[in-house]
């Protein structure tokens, strides 16, 4: 498997060490680089010393909201009857982000020990990769490696002669982000219309066909038998404080050396930017950084001197999300990029609310409008109050995800719409007035 | 009892059972959460984010609708984030909408409307180009127009969990996302409607109903429909003498707001224009028009007469009517030939609890019994209500469904048990759920007309057996089947099933079959659809709506009303008594109990003040089991009869007892001049078993 | 209707993974996978699927509506689709998709009436650090240039 992109000599690679390993993905490669020994370690230990260590590590969940993943897999209730299982999520399908990928072609085998430790700690039998329908040659690709993980006696009864039995399957998706939401995602793995649920129940406690279910992204999944071979204290401290480890970064736009890369929680955007990534292409100056997928608020360059890590980002009004790390330059067209955006969710709106379906449809055809030089001033504020009655009141948190960034770019970029509506030889603001 | 839970709303302290949901506790302390998408009794959806509310310490405004009530609970249903929340969603919504109001049904009546107007969103800053979707027909009574839909998704709920139908789901994605029928195209279901009935706003409309009327113009008279024997509660919608609506949608009858195709669409036999407007006398060997007099003088004249006389009551007609025909039958007529036609073997049944601890199951009890047991019939078709009660039950209290039938029925899908059976062998198919139904803690058992006679009473024995308390009902198949019977049109029973004085009369067959009847009155039945009559001589007398068989053959044809003409009572099959409410008129037509008055006081006969009233208080007075409360039947409510206590000496034979066995789309006679009963059959597909 | 045997053993495959009795889980792998076999999810398709998950063609076409991949109409044997969302549109995205409509002339979600090629622009396919990106069939392109563009398409056949 070939790499994407050349690794930096400034990552810290915990996750992705094995990238460019000859057949990394392969059994034995994996067996030969210490794969399985974390397996095999808490095979002697009690489920709550799993969970323990997963919760020392500090590890929060890699798929966007950052959840803490050891109380995530305490939430599963212990002694109810009926199997329990594991999903993985897969779907991949925030704008921006495409580490999973990587992770399942690389070094699939680190994910399945992830997988078997998480059903160890919870006591799951049974577990699905749900990955996005457009990475068929992944589905593929993931599918040999369960045939040789069956094979060799990794996955199905008796898993590496330990007496414990799981079984895994790929799952195809078939083209909807939504899926990507965990509710959404199971309900898809059912075989419905990938619309989210009502919560709670959470899917810990009702998940697959209804059964307490620890979902988690690819990554989180990865992380952990580092954090078993290691220790979650080791894990913890390379990152900052309450936000544990390392992450995958997936950095695009305009910089010279995009790419994904591991680096360790806390390291400074602009450090990562110019050092990892090579600086801004072209030689341009930055104008703005959607930090971690096309949901979170944006930043404009001056505020893109902060750590990365789940807090700072929190604080700087913004998320780590998924990763996937956007930068702009200064010729970037903002409103332009917002009406990208406001499509993008308008096309993904499941449909199920009220303010989802119909506030990405209007936002789109309002931003639409400005772009196309229709636009009347009165819009401007329109976009950025409408975006605002979307927040927090849809059923699920796609609604949020279009609304957050559509209010951050209007706040910030501001001057960019007047200018747009002020090339509208009609808006004068008698006509306005008028609507 | 439920642990209570104290929270404050509004300012208000309020206390409901752990688990209420917010919007429900808030409605029992009076103050209403708009909704959507919230539907009692159906799966939540959180999907319209019209119940948001303010819950103190929460991070965002919560869905009143999926959030239970919490101790200590700190809730602002109307607070300025609140409204405004509540108002952008409706600007939302209206992006999308028509906003053409003035020309739809649902103005008026429309929860959209409603809300808007308490809200004021009216005003919309949206000026883009709405999507538009042309509006569709899926079948001959259901109209889809996708603009106007809100994604509610009520009416799929209703046909899937309301209906069991599943006809109904939801294509393409977000904004794109719509309705769509069962295939394709079109519509293959019961057509109850009941979609049309739930949608908040005019997105599916009715094909007998649109465009007729606005809903302020009409009149609505609650009154039952009159098809078959499930007696739910039906509201007309009457506009000038003509009924263009029915609907149940105050929930205020026994059956909620359910009614099925018929209670909803069949009510057009009543303008058919081959309704019978004038009377009709045979005159050279054919009917021609007479008026009143002269016919009601002929009839008196042959009645003055004598001779061999037999009467044929209907089970359409009400209690009122049946007891002053058997009344008159028996008092002037000096006959017990008197009979109708019977689909159930009540009697048998009646008797055969005498003296047990079982006791007759209603319709609350389909919905209530832990467990049902349905023997020898397809009540998806035949008992439309009675199923939706025991569909509800096992929805929401996961009731213990049995099903011992001929053929595959639509309770299968919910069934602990379910056996296929023969007419005669149902008993070796219920004796084969013994064990399972002895888990159950008690037991409602329907059956139908292969359980008659002897059978009877092997079906209550095998239900004393189980050794837990059963309850039964035995289903009949009309309007007023159970009416007709309490009131005594049986040649061996009289009112509340006392034995008749003197000999047994004539049954309908014998009736029939004798050659030497001068006398055949007929109100309300069509006998010679089936049987035919031997005797060439007899002097036939017939009231109906139409001109049916039957009437073909009469000497006189009086023209009936029909039940949506007249006032009274009737019973429906589990014994509850309810009140017919005259919504309209047909010109020429009268009354049974008119035409009976008529006839007594041309032969002098004194039956006392013929008036519903009046003969209503001589049935509670005389007949068993009807001493029930006059207030609940004048405003509308259901009074249950009390079960005959004691035995009941019937001669009757088991073969007189016969159900049509109907579908939802036919009932007898009535079917046939209801044109969109007519058309809904004509609609493709095959469904329609 | 028939399947090839490779897709039957899939199907066989496929319904094991999931509890007793909620072989619906099925759907949306059968869906795919036999979209390729058949080229476009048709009515047939749709009572087959039903069919075999006891479930009614209602419930299938409300998923297959749901699903951007699932079409109920063939594409062209060649399935261009564009990424124009953020990452790609800032490096081109755009401008591949345009050049790709007057290329083929065709646009979204259009086939050529030889029924060669069809287009799509399509929504983040995952490969933003290495935008833009476009995907035929399931294969994916890398850092796609116009002329690379035109070096794949003139390269298919
Ligand atoms: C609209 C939406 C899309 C999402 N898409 C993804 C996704 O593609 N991949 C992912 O791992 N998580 C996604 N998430 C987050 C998941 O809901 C969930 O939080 C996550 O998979 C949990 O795993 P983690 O705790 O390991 O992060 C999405 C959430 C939302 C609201
Ligand atoms: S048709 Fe009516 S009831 Fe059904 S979802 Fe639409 S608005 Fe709601
Ligand atoms: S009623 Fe609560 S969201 Fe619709």
């Amino acid at each position: 498997m070939k790499l994407y992109n050349p690794p930096s000599p400034l990552e810290t690679k915990v996750i992705s060490k094995r990238f460019g390993v000859e057949n990394s993905w392969r059994l034995d490669t994996y067996l030969a680089t210490g794969g399985f020994e974390a397996f095999k370690k808490v095979m002697e230990w009690t489920p709550d010393q799993i969970i323990d260590e997963v919760k020392a590590s500090s590890l929060r969940g890699r798929g966007g909201a950052g959840f803490p993943t050891g109380l995530k897999w305490s939430f599963v209730p212990k002694n109810v009857e009926g199997p329990k299982y594991i999903v993985v999520n897969a779907d991949e399908s925030e704008p921006g982000t495409c580490k999973d990928r990587l992770l399942i072609e690389h070094d699939p085998y680190q994910m399945i020990e992830g997988i078997l430790i998480a059903a160890k700690a919870v006591g799951a039998t049974k577990g699905w990769v749900y990955i996005r329908g457009e990475y068929r040659y992944l589905i593929d690709h993931f599918d040999s490696v369960l045939k040789e993980a069956y094979q060799r006696g990794y996955l199905g009864k008796n898993i590496a002669g330990t007496g414990f039995d799981f079984d895994l399957y790929s799952q195809t998706g078939a083209g909807a982000y939504e899926c990507g939401e965990e509710s959404a995602l199971l309900e898809s793995l059912e075989g419905k219309r990938g619309v989210p649920r009502i919560r709670p129940p959470f899917p810990a406690v009702s998940g697959a066909f209804q059964a307490p279910t620890v979902l988690n992204n690819v990554e989180t999944f990865s992380t952990v038998p580092e954090i078993i071979r290691g220790g979650g204290k080791w894990y913890a401290d390379l990152g900052t404080p309450k936000n544990g480890g390392t992450r995958m970064v997936c950095l695009a736009g305009h910089v010279n050396k995009p790419g994904v890369y591991e680096v360790p929680l806390g390291m400074n955007m602009m450090y990562f930017i110019n050092e990892i990534g090579g600086g801004m292409w072209k030689g341009k100056k930055m104008k703005a950084t959607i930090p971690g997928g096309s949901s979170c608020p944006i930043l404009r360059a001056d505020e893109c001197d902060i750590p990365m890590d789940y807090d700072s980002m929190a604080k700087a009004g913004t998320m780590l999300g998924s990763g996937g790390m956007m930068v702009m330059d200064e010729d970037t067209d903002m409103v332009k990029i917002a009406l990208r955006i406001m499509r993008f969710y308008k096309h993904e709106s499941c449909g199920w609310c009220i303010p989802c379906r119909e506030g990405t449809t209007w936002l789109q055809k309002m931003l639409a409008r400005i772009v196309d030089g229709n636009g009347a001033m009165r819009d401007v504020d329109m976009v950025g109050e409408l975006a605002k009655s979307m927040l927090g009141r849809t059923f699920c948190p796609l609604g949020d995800a279009a609304a957050m960034p559509t209010i951050s770019i209007v706040e910030k970029f501001r001057p960019e719409f007047e200018a747009y509506v002020a090339r509208n030889p009609f808006a004068s603001s008698e006509l306005v007035q008028v609507g | 009892m439920a642990n209570m839970v104290k929270l404050t709303i509004n300012d208000t302290a309020v206390e409901a059972p752990a688990g209420t949901l917010l919007i429900d506790a808030a409605k029992l302390a009076g103050i209403e959460i708009p909704a959507f998408c919230y539907y009692e009794g159906m799966s939540l959806q959180a999907a319209c984010r019209m119940c948001l509310v303010e819950i103190e310490k929460a991070p965002k405004l919560m869905a009143a609708c999926v959030v239970p009530v919490g101790e200590g609970m700190v809730v602002r249903t109307e607070s300025p984030a609140v409204v405004k929340a509540r108002k952008t969603t409706l600007e939302f919504l209206l992006t999308n909408h028509p906003l053409d109001c003035p020309v739809c049904d649902k103005g008026g009546e429309c929860e959209l409307q409603d809300m808007v107007f308490k809200y004021g969103a009216g005003e919309s800053r949206f000026t883009e180009v709405k999507q538009h979707v042309p509006e569709k027909q899926w079948s001959p009574v259901v109209f889809y127009d996708g603009p106007r839909c809100i994604l509610c998704y009520r009416c799929v709920r209703v046909c899937n969990e309301g209906m069991g139908v599943g006809a109904l789901g939801i294509v393409n994605r977000g904004v794109a996302a719509e309705i769509a029928p069962s295939h394709g195209d079109h519509l293959e279901c019961d057509e109850c409607g009941s979609c049309i009935d739930i949608c908040p706003v005019g997105a599916l409309t009715s094909g007998a109903y649109r465009y007729k009327t606005r809903p302020w113009e009409m009149e609505h008279v609650g009154t039952v429909c009159t098809h078959c024997s499930n007696g739910c509660k039906t509201t007309l919608g009457v506009r000038n003498n003509e009924i263009v609506r029915g609907n149940n949608r105050d929930r205020s009858g026994l059956n909620g707001e359910f009614l099925c195709v018929k209670g909803r669409y069949a009510f057009d036999f009543n303008h058919h224009p081959e309704r019978l407007q004038a009377p009709l006398m045979r005159i050279n060997g054919k009917l021609e028009e007479v008026s009143w007099a002269r016919a009601l003088q002929a009839v008196v004249e042959k009645f003055k007469a004598g001779g061999k006389a037999g009467v044929v009551g209907s089970t359409r007609i009400s209690n009122e009517e049946a007891f002053l025909l058997q009344k008159f039958a028996r008092t002037a007529l000096k006959t017990n030939n008197i009979d109708h036609h019977r689909s159930g073997d009540v009697v048998t049944l009646l008797d055969s609890l005498s003296g047990k601890t079982a006791t007759l199951g209603n319709v609350d009890d389909c919905y209530n019994s832990k467990a049902v047991l349905i023997v020898g019939a397809d009540i998806s078709q035949q008992q439309p209500f009675l199923a939706n009660q025991i569909r509800a039950n096992y929805r929401h209290h996961k009731a213990g469904i049995y099903v011992a039938t001929s053929g595959a029925v639509r309770e299968d899908k919910i069934a602990k048990g379910s056996v296929r059976t023969t007419d005669s062998e149902w008993l070796a198919g219920v004796e084969s759920m013994r064990e399972k139904l002895k888990g159950e803690s008690e037991l409602l058992v329907l059956f139908g007309d292969s359980v008659k006679g002897e059978g009877v009473r092997k079906l209550v024995a095998f239900g004393e057996s189980l050794g837990i308390p059963v309850k039964y009902i035995c289903l009949v198949d009309y309007a007023n089947s159970r009416g007709a019977m309490d009131m005594g049109l049986l040649p061996d029973l009289g009112p509340g099933y006392h034995p008749a004085e003197g000999a047994a009369g004539m049954t309908l067959p014998q009736m029939m079959a004798a050659t030497d009847l001068d006398l055949l009155w007929i109100v309300g039945a069509n006998p010679l659809a089936r049987h035919t009559l031997a005797s060439s001589n007899a002097f036939v007398v017939v009231q109906d709506l139409f001109l049916t068989e039957t009437a073909q053959r009469a000497d006189v044809v009086l023209p009936a009303a029909s039940a949506y003409e007249k006032n009274g009572t009737v019973t429906n099959v589990t014994g509850q008594v309810q009140r017919l409410k005259r919504g309209v008129e047909t010109v020429g037509a009268k009354t049974d109990l008119a035409i009976i008055g008529l006839i007594a006081r041309g032969m002098g006969v004194n039956l006392g003040k013929v008036d519903a009233d009046v003969v209503f208080a001589e049935i509670q007075k005389t007949v068993r089991g009807y001493n029930v409360p006059l207030p609940v039947i004048v405003t509308g409510g259901a009074a249950q009869t009390m079960p005959v206590n004691g035995r009941v000496a019937s001669t009757v034979l088991p073969e007189l007892i016969q159900s049509s066995r109907d579908t939802l789309f036919t009932t007898g006679t009535l079917t046939r001049y209801s044109k969109i009963l007519n058309e809904v059959m004509e609609a493709p597909g095959g469904l329609y078993r | 209707m028939t399947f090839s045997p490779e897709l039957e053993a899939r199907f066989a495959d496929l319904l094991t993974h999931y509890p007793p009795g909620r072989q619906r889980g099925a759907l949306i792998p059968m869906l795919m996978y036999a979209q390729d076999e058949v080229g476009a999810v048709t009515p047939d398709l749709m009572e087959e699927l039903a069919k075999r998950l006891g479930i009614s063609v209602l419930q299938v076409d409300e998923v297959v509506g749901y699903y951007s991949m699932l079409h109920k109409k063939p594409q062209g044997k060649y399935h261009i689709q564009i990424c124009t969302n953020v990452a790609c549109m800032l490096r081109g995205g755009a401008e591949l998709y345009e050049h790709a409509c007057k290329k083929l002339g065709v646009g979204h979600k259009q086939t050529q009436a030889s029924g060669k090629f069809s287009l799509e622009e399509v929504e983040c396919i995952g490969a933003c650090s290495w935008a833009p990106a476009i995907q035929v069939n399931y294969d994916f392109h890398h850092e796609v240039t116009v002329s690379q563009l035109d070096q794949v398409l003139e390269g298919l056949q």
